[in-house]
Formats: structure tokens, sequence, C-alpha cells
């Protein structure tokens, strides 16, 4: 858009009319350097107010429009003029009228600046062009041949998608191979019923648009969304090209070795996965192979719940055992089975099956804690400490299963990184223990990070599937423990994951959160002095570096975080519709005030996702704080670029508060720590403030949660407070 | 072959199913029976296991919303018929009359003179809105609705006098619009389990004794008392809270099905009372603690507060006490005996019971319990997502409502 036509229309409905005087409004817009034209309209959203805007869209060729009215957040389809226009919003209602004191002169020069800032916004930014690459696939990978990655691969070619499905071993089928049996599947859900693998095997090997390649393992992954370049290890290390990946690589049974203390090693002691083994040999045998077995114990959480194992639940071991215990009765109508739980936990329906179980009287439940198993004899006993009792007990057994837990296969503990701690990014410390999988060619490391006990799970329960590497999802057991249904349903949601992310990268647009966003980081590189901060702490690994030390962008892997943006001590990297500029000229587009006007004035950098929302329903409750403050929103705090920071300052501006997300463990940045790293580059500042002799305490970070708009007011005013106790700034004119 | 989907239920699931797929290029038609989006997960204070707020997600999915042309959403709707064949369906849509029209700016000034109160649903009733009233404050449309069952219509007209933006039609009619889709989504959701039909909990009859429901809005701070978790009688502040688990699941008298989320949720609530109050105390009474999976170190963090007390035991009744108290008998399993304990506040864990069990799903089955079979018995073309499917907490139904939305466009893709 070389030419911009701007028009600024301001809304005096909505008691904005009351609240401020308009007609001084329009005389501020009317002299922003590009000479806008400006109208004022009483309900701006009504339909003659739309009409007024969309007239001078097609009658003056205006292309560029300033909506002065309410929250970007309502009203949103009303000021929808079609892609060629592009739009910005001046919050006058929420951020003005319903939060400030109507008539006031310090309400008014609130909105007076709002329409300054919201002009010098608009004057600095322009449509952004998608990126579009030539030759995108649009086929699926999907690594692991079990049941999560057959369903991935199946869900994923019935929606029209080639699938290039890779398993390690000889055969598809995976971990459920071995089960003769799977937990109930539909109502009644009483009983376990035949393992239908084989069908889903046959299901992919006769689907034409798939092609599977066993004994396989991947040797490296390059690129990005849209254009991943594979090369496969396996005979002939075929090279392909794929859209986007779904990671199914199930997971391993807990290593029953390191047991001891519940009697591993014994002989008769054995895991719930070769019992399964012995329930397809048909016979209940001891290890010898001959001598029937009749009394069979069940260790719940071997391994699982356990903090010198497996911390986790492993979901799968109650409903497994249960299985196995019917298994049990089924095999030798004589034979007893003893179930020793800490809790049974058969989610949903589940418990129909539980409840079935229950009622046979040869399936015994002990609600206890197994201190230990020994052999006396040539019986084995279990040691109980029974909870119900509330003593111990000693329970016989020919046979003891131990109900192991699942570690996912992404997760291997002898993978250590040979670097001093001291000198581990945080991407270093992310690849410890990842078994080499996916071997990405990115420069933040090769493997998915995981959000705990080596899972690669979604931190978010509003966004299961988001991962930290965009176009790679993952589905079943790796992803967290669960049981084969749910691993089948998994799968086809990360199999559309996929679909969609290459649907997105087709049309240039960002997946998730910012899903259709059309602009992406742009690198000013002859400027760059290679610090390489883009590349430490982009969350999503979407650039790597060159042998020099110089960026290489990959916009089809970027969220549009602008985590970047803000790291970058050169200011180099700007998207076409945000950017270092558009925000340092709000930033010095305001009226400040003379030192000895004795008017403070605040700057509020604001996340969008949280934050801003939050100031909405202050507005909306009509919660008043301090007039002196302006909020700037930013995509996400971690987007803050120092450089504003020093622009305000040396502007005159009092002080600056940062309002970010929540960190620490309970994360809720949607960028993952786009807070704490404004936390970290604010504490830089109060460094060099404290230095210029400058009070630390004008640069402030907090954080606000989306529901918490009651505390704007003790945020917002109490900055002020602190404010007022200090000189103000001594810049001021400069 | 027509590639449009139409979702039904614009809960989490729902809007979830509507959005993954809108993204990946098709049309949508999302229809919500209530005048907002964001069903039960928008009444909710915090989620489990983070304890971070429902609106946080919502809000960014509303943006998806916002952000894509292909969804249609209607409120205040419900699909009337479905009739045609899978690829090829053709649905009725009745949309009920809001009486406000999309003039409405929701400044509130019709509220302030409207001298009608109702109960707000949103709230369980704990509070009243007039006959006119916006959903919620950050209800998706951010536009006020009229309880026509209460209003007094023209007679009154107090509303109409002064909208200053001719945004009230009391003679609004409601409407009709059909839709042709390849695919239904089923994402008709839960309701409570009614927690009066189990007798001896004291529910309905002993003010201080409340469902978990009304325990999210209770701790909200847009709920009916601005967040304070309070006895129900008097208002006064809580002290001795109890929380009975499986109330009307693993019952079958009730719901035979285990619903999955409540011993989470009074792990999170117990979280919300021990927060707002340092002195209380917390009992749990339970059959089985059940934290499947990562949630485990969720139960271990609240299980190390010796304030909350886990009793492994059934509740056996629920009695009113003095001034006002609930007095809760228990077996304690573990302990050996009887418990009785007197409380401020009595929370009865009840379970979910699919919507679909008592309304009209056409071209789909139910199964005994009320949840919408996920293959074979429906038509193909037409999938549960979510609570509709089985009894999930959020991030499973949201899970099962991105395979829904595969699922969807399956059912229409060309190859």
């Amino acid at each position: 858009m070389s030419d911009k036509k701007t028009g600024v229309y301001i809304c005096s409905g909505c008691s904005i009319g009351e609240c401020v005087d308009v007609a001084s409004l329009e005389k501020v817009a009317a002299s922003a350097p590009n000479s806008p034209i400006v109208k004022t309209h009483p309900f701006l959203c009504g339909p003659d107010g739309a009409d007024l805007v969309k007239k001078d869209i097609s009658e003056e060729g205006v292309n560029t429009v300033s909506i002065a009215a309410c929250s970007a957040r309502v009203n949103y389809d009303i000021f929808d003029f079609g892609g060629d226009v592009m739009v910005d919003r001046i919050d006058l209602r929420e951020r003005v009228a319903w939060s400030h004191e109507p008539g006031d002169g310090e309400t008014q020069e609130l909105a007076e600046d709002y329409i300054r800032m919201g002009l010098a916004k608009i004057g600095e930014i322009s449509l952004p062009e998608p990126y579009k690459i030539e030759s995108t696939s649009s086929d699926i990978m999907v690594v692991g041949g079990g049941i999560a990655g057959l369903s991935a691969a199946k869900n994923a070619a019935m929606a029209g998608h080639k699938v290039v499905l890779v398993e390690k071993e000889n055969r598809l089928g995976g971990f459920v191979n071995n089960l003769p049996r799977i937990f109930p599947q539909k109502a009644p859900h009483k009983t376990p019923e035949p393992s239908d693998i084989a069908e889903h095997v046959k299901a992919v090997k006769d689907d034409p648009d798939i092609t599977v390649h066993l004994n396989t393992t991947i040797e490296s992954v390059s690129g990005g969304p849209g254009m991943f370049d594979v090369t496969l290890r396996n005979g002939t290390g075929s090279k392909l090209r794929v859209g986007a990946i779904v990671l199914a690589t199930g997971f391993k049974p807990y290593d029953v070795g390191k047991l001891s203390h519940l009697g591993a090693g014994l002989p008769n002691v054995i895991s719930s996965v070769e019992f399964e083994k012995m329930a397809a040999s048909g016979k209940l045998a001891l290890h010898d192979n001959v001598t029937p077995a009749q009394r069979i114990v069940f260790v719940q959480c071997a391994g699982s719940r356990d903090e010198n194992h497996l911390p986790y639940c492993s979901s799968v071991c109650c409903a497994t055992s249960l299985k196995q215990a019917a298994y049990v009765r089924e095999m030798d109508q004589d034979a007893t089975a003893t179930i020793i739980y800490k809790d049974i936990r058969t989610t949903g329906k589940t418990e129909l099956f539980y409840k079935n179980v229950q009622e046979d009287p040869g399936i015994f439940l002990t609600k206890g804690e197994v201190t230990g198993v020994r052999l006396s004899g040539d019986e084995l006993e279990v040691c109980v400490e029974d909870s119900l009792l509330g003593r111990q007990v000693v329970i016989k057994a020919d046979v003891v299963v131990l109900a192991t837990g699942m570690v996912p296969a992404t997760f291997d503990e002898s993978v250590t990184i040979d670097k001093p701690v001291d000198q581990m990014q945080d991407w270093d410390r992310e690849q410890v223990g990842k078994a080499p999988t996916l071997k990405l060619d990115y420069r933040q490391g090769p493997e998915l990070p995981d959000l705990g006990y080596g899972f690669p799970d979604s931190h978010f329960i509003c966004f299961p599937y988001e991962t930290r590497r965009t176009g790679i999802y993952t589905a079943g057991a790796v992803r967290h423990p669960q049981d084969t249904a749910t691993a089948r349903n998994d799968a086809a949601g990360a199999a559309l994951k996929a679909i969609q992310c290459v649907t997105m990268v087709e049309r240039g647009e960002a997946v998730s959160p910012r899903a259709g966003d059309k602009s992406y980081p742009q690198f000013a590189l002859d400027r760059c002095t290679q610090c390489k901060r883009c590349t430490v702490e982009c969350p999503f690994g979407a650039i790597n570096e060159d042998e020099k030390a110089y960026p290489i962008p990959f916009p089809t892997r970027c969220r549009r975080c602008a985590t970047c943006m803000g790291a970058c001590p050169v200011q180099i990297i700007n998207f076409a519709d945000y950017s270092i500029p558009m925000i340092g000229s709000m930033i010095k587009s305001v009226e400040m005030p003379d030192e000895d006007s004795g008017k403070l004035r605040a700057l509020a950098f604001i996340c969008e996702n949280d934050a801003m929302p939050a100031l909405d329903m202050a507005g909306i409750n009509r919660i008043r704080y301090s007039s002196s403050v302006r909020f700037i929103q930013l995509r996400c705090m971690g987007s803050i670029n120092l450089q504003w920071v020093a622009d305000a300052l040396s502007f005159g501006w009092d002080g600056i508060i940062m309002i970010g997300c929540k960190h620490g463990d309970d994360y809720q940045c949607h960028n993952i720590k786009g807070s704490e790293l404004a936390e970290i580059r604010a504490s830089k500042v109060q460094e060099t403030l404290d230095r210029l002799m400058l009070e630390s305490d004008r640069v402030v970070v907090e954080s606000l949660a989306i529901n918490e708009y009651r505390r704007i007011p003790e945020i917002i005013d109490g900055f002020m407070q602190g404010l007022e106790a200090l000189e103000p700034n001594p810049y001021k004119g400069f | 072959m027509n590639d449009s989907i139409l979702v039904i239920g614009g809960g989490i699931g729902g809007m979830t199913a509507a959005i993954e797929a809108a993204e990946c290029g098709r049309q949508v038609y999302l229809v919500e029976r209530e005048p907002w989006l964001g069903g039960r997960v928008a009444r909710m204070n915090k989620y489990f296991p983070k304890l971070c707020p429902p609106y946080c997600g919502l809000e960014i999915n509303f943006r998806r919303i916002r952000a894509n042309p292909n969804i249609r959403f209607f409120t205040s709707s419900q699909v009337v018929s479905i009739s045609g064949k899978p690829g090829d369906f053709v649905a009725v849509i009745k949309t009920d009359p809001r009486y406000v029209n999309q003039k409405c700016v929701a400044c509130d000034d019709c509220v302030k003179v409207c001298p009608v109160s109702r109960p707000d649903r949103f709230n369980y009733g704990m509070s009243q809105t007039g006959a006119i009233y916006l959903p919620h404050q950050m209800a998706m449309p951010a536009r006020h609705v009229i309880d026509m069952d209460v209003c007094e219509g023209s007679s009154c007209g107090e509303c109409v006098k002064v909208c200053k933006y001719d945004a009230i039609e009391l003679d609004m009619e409601d409407s009709e619009t059909t839709v042709e889709a390849g695919s239904v989504v089923y994402a008709t959701g839960w309701k409570p389990y009614d927690a009066s039909k189990i007798a001896n909990l004291g529910y309905g009859k002993i003010d201080n004794v409340i469902s978990n429901v009304e325990m999210e809005r209770l701790a909200a701070v847009n709920g009916p008392t601005s967040g304070g978790i309070t006895r129900r009688d008097n208002g006064e502040p809580v002290r001795t809270v109890a929380f009975v688990q499986c109330a009307g699941s693993r019952d079958e008298n009730h719901l035979p099905y285990c619903s999955s989320i409540c011993c989470l949720a009074s792990l999170k609530q117990a979280r919300y009372v021990r927060d707002q109050y340092p002195d209380s105390e917390v009992y749990i009474f339970y059959i089985d603690l059940r934290a499947p999976g990562k949630y485990e170190s969720f139960y271990n963090k609240v299980k190390a507060d010796p304030n909350i007390h886990l009793v492994k035991g059934k509740v056996g009744r629920i009695d009113p006490g003095e001034g006002g108290a609930a007095i809760v008998t228990a077996e304690d399993i573990l302990g050996g005996g009887k418990m009785r304990v007197s409380c401020d506040l009595v929370v009865l864990a009840t379970g979910m019971e699919p919507t679909a069990k008592s309304c009209d799903v056409p071209m789909a089955s139910v199964d005994g319990e009320g949840f919408i079979a996920q293959n074979n018995q429906s038509a193909p073309g037409v999938i549960p997502a979510g609570v509709a499917a089985g009894p999930f907490d959020v991030t499973t139904s949201i899970q099962s409502a991105t395979g829904a939305a595969l699922k969807a466009i399956q059912a229409a893709a060309t190859r």
C-alpha cells in the first residue's frame, strides 16, 4: 500500500460524547501529519455509522481506517471493511469513557493522547503480504506404526492427504500386537474385546494414499511446515518432502528390573507385559511353562505414583490388571486373581467394566501398599500393608504380576548434554534425556522439548495439541499415558492439526494462537550484529544460524509472537503491522506535560491475550483507575524491546509498567515465557537506571490473569503512587 | 456432496470442533442454545491442574472465531430437524428472539430501569438479573437479551425508552434458517446431575449443601459473591468445608459410570477454600481418588496441605445441624469406624449427565447412559465431540473435538 489515505472515525456514543470533548479530539486527529479525513458519528457501529466509513472508502479512496470507539474485541464484524482496507481501533470506550471521570481535564488528555498514539501507529504499519513458499507439500508424515500412528495415518488419508508412515520395527501394530484383548470399547462396556489391531493394520496397508516404511527410522528433518525435508534411514535412505509431522512413537514399559523391592528378579515375578504373553499362550503356568499356576497376585502402581520411579500415574494399569484378572478366571475357573491397589482408577465408562469384574467371586481387590515380595520355600509371599484392615498381611502367590507403567518412547535417560551447566542454554537443558527420534536440523535442538516427565505434551488445557515446534504434533502414549481407544481419537486430533498446519502454510498464515495472521518477522540482516539473542529466545525454534551466526529465519515455523523482535538489541526484526518504529512512534506521539505542571505520565505495556481483555472487563464494570497511564498492547510481553523503554524515558515518561501473564511452573503465556523474558529484560533496565541515578522503581513488571480485572486499580494506582514519591523524570523536555 | 459442517453446541467442545475445521478451510455453522458461546467452561472459575482461568483460552478461541469468516454462529438457537443423508444433510435452525438487535452496544442502561428480576441461570440461580440482562461479562456476543417469560413487555417498555440505540424490539419473532452440510458434529455437552435426586445428601433441603458447579460460581470473581466462598444461609465466611465425592456417579441408582472429573474438581476447589481462608479445614470423602496421568502431581500438591483431609469412605447422610451447619456422617474406612463432621459448607461432587440423554439428537443414536455412539450406530458423518461422547475433562473434550473436526471433514472429503 504505497499511498495511504487515512480516515479517522470518532464515535460519540456509549457515553464517550458525554465524557470527553469530541470536537477537540477531532482537532487533534485533523492535525496529524498524514492529514486524515476526520468524522464523528453518535453511533458509529450502527448502520449509518458504518455506511459513513464505507462511503469514504468507495468515494474518497480511504484505505486506512482508524476507528476511535469501542474495544477491538467487539463490533469486529461491523468494522471489517474487507482485506484491502487496514483498520485500527482506538478504544475510547472501555479505556476512557467507562473507566475515567467524565469532563475531567486528565480524562480529556488521555483521550487525545490515544488519538495521537493511534494515528502514529497507523502511520507506521502496512497490510501484511502473506509469506508464501513454492512447492509446499501437503503430505503428512506419521512417525510410529502402533495404534496411534495407524489411526493418524488412516485419518489423514481419509481426509484426502497423502501419508508416509515410518515404523522402526518390521511390522505394524506396535505394542497392541502383544494384547489378545483390549479394554471394552462399546456399550455395555462390561467385558474386554478381542484386539482389532489386525483390521487397523490392514486398513493402512490397503490404503493407496499411505506409503509404509518398515524397519525405518529418521536420519534427519530440515526445513519447516509445508517444506520439511526428511531423510529416512533404511536400505535406500530415501528423501522426501512433507508438510507436517505426527509423532506417535508410543511408550515403553517401565524397566521392571528396577523394581527389585517388589520382587522383580525372583522366579514367577513378571511384568504385566509378560503376563499378556502368557494369556496369549492360553495357559496359566509357572516359569517352567509346565506347572499350573492358580494364585495370581497383581501389584498395582509398580513403579508408577512413586517418587523413586515414575511420579505420575500411568492411567491404564488398573484397567490392565482388571482385564488380566479376567484372563485368569477364563483360563482356569479354579484360579484366583488378587489385585493390590492404592486407588482403582477406572475413569469414565471403564467403571462399568470394573463393576463387572468386582462381581466375580474369584477376583479379590485389596487396598494396600506392597512392602515386599519374597520367596518362602518355593512359594511367593506378597507382604501388604492392608489399608482397610490396618495391618500387615501376607498373601501367597504362584505368580506375581507387576503392573508396570508407561515411559514415553521419546525419553532416554542415557542422553546427556556434554557441556558445563553454566554454559547451557535452555535449549540444551531441553534436550537432556531426549531419545534421538526426529533429529530436527534446528538450532534449538533436534527433539521436541517436553513439559514434564519426558512427555512432549502441550502445557495448555485449552490447546492440547500445541507443541513448541510448529507443524509437529504428538499423539497417543508418547503424549501422555493413555489407552488404545484414547490413542485412536488422540491421533485423529493430531492428524487434524497437521492438516490444518499445511493448509494455513499454503495460505501464508500463522497457526494458533495467532491463527490467520499474515504478518511474519522480517530481518534487516545488513545491520545484524550476530548476537544470537533471537535464536536463543525464540520459543518455537523458528530461527537457525549460519556458520557466521547470522540468523536464518524459517517463517513457516514461526508463531508470530515477536519474541525475536523484542530480543533484538539492534532492532532489525520487524513485522509489517507490528514493529519497533510503530511502538516507538506511539511512545513519542503523546503530549508530554511540563515538569512543573505536576502531571505525571506513565506508559503501560500490556499483553493482548490476558491483560488487554482484563482491561476491557474493568471498563465494563466501570472500575476507575488513574488517567495518567497510557496503555500500549503487545502481541506478547516477550516482544517488548528495551529500545522502547529507553525511548520512553528519554521522551519524559515518568514510569513504565509491563503487565504480562503468570509465569513459572503453571505459566499461562501462550508463547511459553514471554512474561518471564520481559521480567529479565526489565531487570536489565533497572540496573541501567540505577547507573544513571534514575530510580529503578520507574520500571515495574506485573502479572495479571484475564479474570483479575478487579486488581487493575491496585496495580495501576499503586504504581502511580510509587511514581508520585519520586521526582518527575528529569529527562522531560530534552 | 456438501463439505460444510454443522456443529451443534457452542461450549468448548463445539467451539473447538468448529474453529479447527474452519481453519482447515471448511464452512462451519455453529449452533448454541444459550444466547452466548462458551458453555459450561465459561461458568468455571479455574481449571485444574494449573488453576488458570478458562476465559484465557476462551478469549483466544473467540478471537479465532472473529478472525475467521468461515464460521457462522447462531446463539439462542437449536437445530429442530435434520434430513437428507451423509454428505447432503439439510438442517433447520430455529433461533429464538433475543428481543435485542445488533445495534446493542452493551452499555447496560436498560438494566438499570428494568423493574423485573429473575434468577440468573449463569450463576445457577444464586443471583438475580433483570428481565433484560447481559448474559455475563465476557459474553460473546456482547449483547443483552430479554427473558420474555418474565418481561412485562410493551406494557412496561422502560428499557425501550431508555435505549439510545434503538436496539430493543419487544415484538421480535423467532426465525428459521436452513443450512446444508455434509456432516454433523454433536457437541451437546452435559448438565450437572440433579443432586436433589440423592435423597440422603440433603441437597435442596439444607442451605449450606451445594453442588460443585455452584462452588465454581461462588469462587468466581464475576460470580454471585464476587468470588467470596461463603455460607449460603447467612453469607458468613466458612471454616470447615466437606466435599462428597461420587455424588450420583459410580452408583447404579444414579449414574453408573465415573464422571472422570469430580476428584480433580474437588481437589481444585479444596485449593480455592484453602487459598481464601488460611485457617480453614477441608474434608474430601472419596471411594477412590482418581487423578490419572500427570494429574498425580496436582493431587500430591493438594494432599501435602495438612488442613486438607482425604477420607476414604462413603458419606451416609447429611443432616441439618445447629446454626445452619450441615452435619456429614461418613464411614472412615482407613481410620475405622464412623465420622461426623459439622460443616459450614458441603460441596457435592456431582457428576456429568450427557445433555443428549434428554434432548432430540436427529441422525445420532445414544447408548444406555445417554452418550452419543462414536461409530457404527449413528449415521456416517454424524460425530460426537467432547462430553457428548463420554465423561471427559476439558482437555480431553478438546482433544475429542479436534478429532471430531477431522472426521467431519472426512465425511465430505473428495478423494
